[in-house]
């Protein structure tokens, strides 16, 4: 029985673009690899934190919408915990009204965004 | 407030603008929204005071059900270090 989930990395800021890029490809891969079905990805690129953490005031944020099995949970948390270049992971289980919400907020943005190519 | 002084005794010219307490309302029923993100910092930053502290139900006025939904947003948010634990006044 697959639940939807919802997963925001913080990555150091002390890495390569191509770094990032080559960290965030993994996790994909290893999403897609063990059945789970990425539902939306979202890069928020490099951003002010609002506090220090591991002494950087900057990080990178990913966030993985997906569908997956509960066990694959635990097991990519270990992943998250045994890399270092992650600093800070975020495991949520949506309910419907959250996964209505992300809906719903996915269909604004494409909408502005056909207004603007439009306008 | 012009005041007067009449034996002594301070008298208000103009009545002083006594809160009339309107009724508070929890937003969240009003509106109807049924999922707080704790990813909308700047949404969840209406709950929060000065020093990055939660503000109580009877100042925002908001029901029990989403109180505890937005205490738990917020401490998802701050985590994530999308918001302070504790900052200074400007927030």
């Amino acid at each position: 029985m697959t639940k939807q989930y919802e997963t925001v990395i913080v990555l150091t800021p002390v890495l390569l673009q191509e770094q990032v890029d080559e960290a965030v490809a993994k996790y994909r891969k290893f999403l897609s690899d063990n059945g789970a079905v990425i539902v939306h990805e979202n890069n928020w690129g490099l951003r002010k934190l609002a506090y220090p953490i591991q002494k950087k005031s900057t990080g990178f944020y990913f966030l993985f919408e997906f569908q997956a099995d509960p066990t694959l949970i635990a097991k990519m948390e270990v992943e998250y915990k045994r890399d270092e270049r992650i600093m800070r992971f975020l495991t949520i289980a949506l309910d419907k009204h959250a996964i209505a919400y992300n809906e719903r907020k996915r269909k604004n943005a494409s909408q502005k965004k056909q207004e603007e190519s439009v306008s | 407030m012009a005041t007067t002084h009449v034996n002594g005794e301070i008298r208000y010219l103009n009545p002083p603008a006594v809160e009339v307490n309107k009724k508070k309302y929890c937003r969240f029923k009003k509106i109807g929204i049924k999922y707080i993100d704790y990813k909308d910092a700047t949404f969840l930053t209406k709950f929060v005071n000065e020093q990055g502290k939660i503000l109580p139900r009877r100042l925002t006025g908001t029901s029990l059900k989403y109180q505890r939904k937005v205490g738990q947003a917020i401490a998802r948010a701050r985590h994530l270090a999308l918001m302070p634990y504790v900052t200074d006044l400007l927030k």
